[in-house]
């Protein structure tokens, strides 16, 4: 997440947007084993536009994440795919070390307006929720002042 | 040099159908290379670099029409230089188009219109009408010679009402756009939206809930003139002399309201209220209504 952080915040705002439609474009499109049950998915209600998210737990506490958000949303799909490729596959102790305000360090707010951020803040809030729900016993770092070098 | 009017008989039986243009009109002004600036609109920020019309611009409402600081519209100076970016000149011919069924686009009309740009059209239907016809959508971004815009003052008060030009209206003729369950105070913003903005629910006493969507066909077009005066004056009751105000969430359902009463329907006084729910509904001590119609 730090890294990719790092890109957009190198960028220029209307280059950002190009870098948020690339992940766009890349977003993995959601595995049969959802798409055949949409029921398992949890719907991210503060996006201006249906998105759906799943999160799973392997058995080495690593985290995998499926979203599911139209093409004509291509704002949300962006959001998506940045958490896809900065938290994806990660040990879920860092997922949950990621501060609750990660969103606003991509330089977003400046190129989209804060208004729209509001999406993918919410969608690492749920994100984080369902880790600690599958990791029980693994609880989140209370500080988060000692955790922002991560990011 | 104003472009031509799109005589697609469908737009004759308006009261301004030089304010629309249907696709195919668009398709071939562009093939003909007709000297006119197309923007594209969006309630998501993204779309246009997703794939847009090729040669339009981008013109977003918060980033370009909205005051960085303020609620407020951009000031004279700002809007010249946001128009002059696009390559539009005060006597340029502007169609303007986006997403959902072209509320974005009706409110950048509806801004333009604040700042007395004579020729700004709507394309019919919005983007999803284009791409619906498998027109062409690149994601080239044209090259754009600047133009020179004027400084020109907005004037508000012939179509912006401000919340004490509503209470001053009252009991006058206010039609709420808004769904259902946000008229009736059970929602505080659109079902499937974050439910923000707001610390009361309800609407403006006195208000007629005409949700926006009624305007438009399935297809996102607009609904044919006895259709929308079947609704807005048979149903409604309401008079193209009346004064009437209208209003949503924010102001961007309102303007597509605003839009088919002013330009389809010929309603002399129209004004949006931006302000809208978002203002009135944090407003103290200003009536509000619950329940349904």
């Amino acid at each position: 997440m730090a890294e990719l952080a790092d890109d957009f915040e190198a960028l220029e705002p209307k280059d950002r947007l190009q870098l948020l439609l690339e992940l766009s474009d890349e977003l993995p499109a959601l595995p049969q084993r959802y798409a055949d049950e949409p029921g398992r998915l949890e719907q991210v209600h503060e996006c201006q536009s249906p998105l759906f998210l799943a999160v799973e737990v392997d058995d080495e506490e690593r985290v995998h994440l499926f979203f599911q958000a139209p093409p004509e949303a291509p704002t949300t799909r962006g959001f998506a795919g940045i958490l896809h490729t900065g938290l994806d596959g990660q040990p879920a102790r860092a997922v949950l070390e990621v501060p609750d305000d990660a969103a606003w360090r991509f330089g977003l707010a400046e190129a989209v307006s804060p208004l729209r951020m509001r999406g993918m803040l919410a969608m690492l809030s749920r994100i984080k929720r369902q880790v600690r729900e599958r990791t029980s016993g693994t609880s989140a770092p209370d500080h988060d002042a000692e955790v922002r070098e991560h990011l | 040099m104003a472009a031509p009017t799109d005589d697609n008989p469908a737009f004759q039986h308006f009261a301004h159908p030089e304010r629309l243009v249907s696709t195919q009109w668009l398709a071939d002004a562009l093939d003909r290379g007709e000297d006119l600036v197309v923007l594209e609109s969006d309630e998501d920020v993204l779309l246009y670099e997703a794939g847009h019309i090729p040669g339009a611009r981008k013109l977003d409402w918060h980033l370009d029409l909205n005051d960085p600081v303020a609620r407020d519209f951009v000031d004279g100076e700002h809007f010249a230089q946001v128009m002059g970016e696009r390559g539009v000149g005060r006597d340029t011919t502007v169609v303007i188009y986006g997403d959902k069924s072209n509320w974005w686009a009706a409110y950048a009309l509806w801004v333009m219109t604040l700042f007395g740009h004579e020729d700004v059209r709507l394309l019919d239907g919005g983007r999803a009408a284009w791409a619906g016809e498998d027109r062409p959508m690149t994601r080239d971004v044209p090259a754009v010679t600047p133009a020179q815009y004027p400084v020109v003052r907005r004037e508000d008060p012939p179509i912006r009402a401000y919340r004490d030009d509503v209470l001053a209206h009252l009991p006058g003729p206010l039609v709420d756009v808004r769904s259902p369950g946000e008229y009736s105070g059970e929602l505080l913003s659109m079902p499937d939206y974050p439910q923000e903005g707001a610390m009361r629910g309800g609407h403006i006493p006195g208000a007629r809930s005409v949700p926006w969507a009624r305007a438009a066909a399935e297809d996102g077009r607009f609904r044919g003139r006895a259709e929308l005066e079947a609704i807005y004056q048979g149903e409604q009751g309401l008079a193209p002399s009346d004064d009437v105000v209208v209003y949503c969430r924010i102001g961007e359902r309102s303007a597509h309201t605003w839009f088919v009463l002013t330009h389809l329907l010929g309603f002399g006084s129209v004004r949006n209220y931006d302000g809208s729910w978002t203002e009135w509904g944090n407003s103290v001590r200003v009536p509000i209504e619950t329940g349904t119609p």
